[in-house]
């Protein structure tokens, strides 16, 4: 499926532009995501590389195991496949909590290392397991209790009350979160079988 | 309540910062060897990424370059106007899932446009809280790992983009209904 939305998404556009006379930004589109995604990656670099170090402290001082424990019993509810006291729970609790305050730069190396441990139960190592989708699935919907990159935005444009957005937006998430909850266990059944 | 929210938030990586190391100092960790020993597998997982991540957003780049979000928007108006969807949110609604950066300069032109305080502002603000770029996030959790088949993942990831998506318009009726 990511084969097909990929060229969907390159060859349409590059046929799309011809048609309406635009071809030459194409270009500098190119470019320019070349170079950004070089951009992208040094800035997080620093941050992961700390992260990954702090997190194998974590793991050596069997810190990982005792929060691992601590998740299990609704984690187990969500990731059937995992066994028990497996240290990707603490990975995953850990990335959804840092998410949920909105500490994105921390979260993000949590999920690598989820997706590490995910990948080590893994059978099939270049395709997506059941449990990384779920995984996935409620990072990308997850809740963030105060979205502070929104509220700065709406203190610029001169918003008179800029935190009035956050009741719905939580709303919003959760609703959005429950059903790719619900999504991914009807297609991880049609998929999988279980 | 919100408050402390906020000092939760500034305290919880402080607090990671002091309580990993002072625990595995207790057990004898060795701590600048096994630190160093982790953010060097970090390196790794970065070079793993950025392939990936390159593909990602040259697809994304010039699909978005070619102005197919305009021809979207455009289809999908009917759909909107049928469900009671301002249409001017519908580029940030196409954007969301595919870039982070797209999205957050779409919603600062509508917060700047419309006014924060509008229905527009409001219901763009509140689409952009409420979920995150599934594409970025694909692309780079997937390629931390090497895994080239997603199998259902996009399907998963996309879908709740639309719930949500939808749910930000009902949340903003229900919340700022004036």
């Amino acid at each position: 499926m990511v084969n097909i939305i990929w060229f969907i998404l390159l060859a349409g556009g590059i046929i799309l532009s011809m048609f309406n006379g635009k071809v030459d930004v194409i270009s500098n589109a190119a470019f320019a995501a070349a170079g950004n995604s070089v951009a992208i990656v040094i800035e997080i670099t620093g941050v992961i590389c700390l992260w990954m170090g702090l997190l194998r402290l974590a793991e050596a001082s069997g810190l990982v195991n005792i929060i691992a424990k601590l998740a299990a019993p609704i984690a187990r509810l969500l990731f059937p496949d995992v066994p028990r006291d497996h240290p990707a729970f603490f990975a995953i609790l850990m990335n959804l909590a840092a998410n949920v305050l909105g500490l994105g730069n921390a979260a993000t190396p949590f999920g690598l290392k989820a997706m590490q441990y995910l990948q080590e139960l893994n059978p099939d190592k270049k395709s997506a397991s059941a449990s990384m989708i779920t995984f996935l699935a409620l990072n990308t919907s997850c809740i963030t209790l105060i979205p502070t990159l929104v509220i700065s935005l709406r203190v610029q444009a001169g918003s008179a009350s800029p935190t009035e957005i956050i009741g719905a937006t939580i709303f919003a998430t959760c609703i959005g979160t429950t059903f790719a909850v619900f999504f991914d266990r009807i297609l991880r059944r049609r998929y999988f079988g279980r | 309540m919100l408050h402390w929210i906020t000092v939760l938030s500034g305290y919880a990586v402080p607090l990671l910062l002091l309580g990993i190391p002072v625990y595995a100092f207790f057990k004898k960790v060795p701590l600048y060897e096994t630190f160093v020993e982790g953010a060097a597998q970090g390196l790794h997982i970065v070079i793993k990424i950025f392939p990936y991540l390159l593909g990602m957003l040259l697809a994304i780049a010039v699909f978005r370059a070619s102005g197919a979000f305009d021809l979207m928007a455009q289809f999908l108006r009917p759909v909107c106007s049928l469900l009671g969807i301002p249409p001017e949110v519908l580029p940030l609604a196409i954007m969301r899932p595919l870039s982070g950066s797209g999205a957050l300069g779409i919603t600062a032109e509508l917060l700047n446009t419309y006014g924060a305080d509008s229905f527009i502002g409001r219901l763009a603000s509140v689409m952009q809280g409420s979920t995150d770029t599934t594409f970025y996030v694909l692309a780079v959790y997937f390629g931390s790992v090497g895994i080239r088949r997603y199998r259902y993942a996009l399907a998963v990831g996309l879908g709740a983009d639309i719930v949500s998506f939808l749910a930000s318009v009902l949340a903003c009726h229900l919340f700022f209904s004036s």
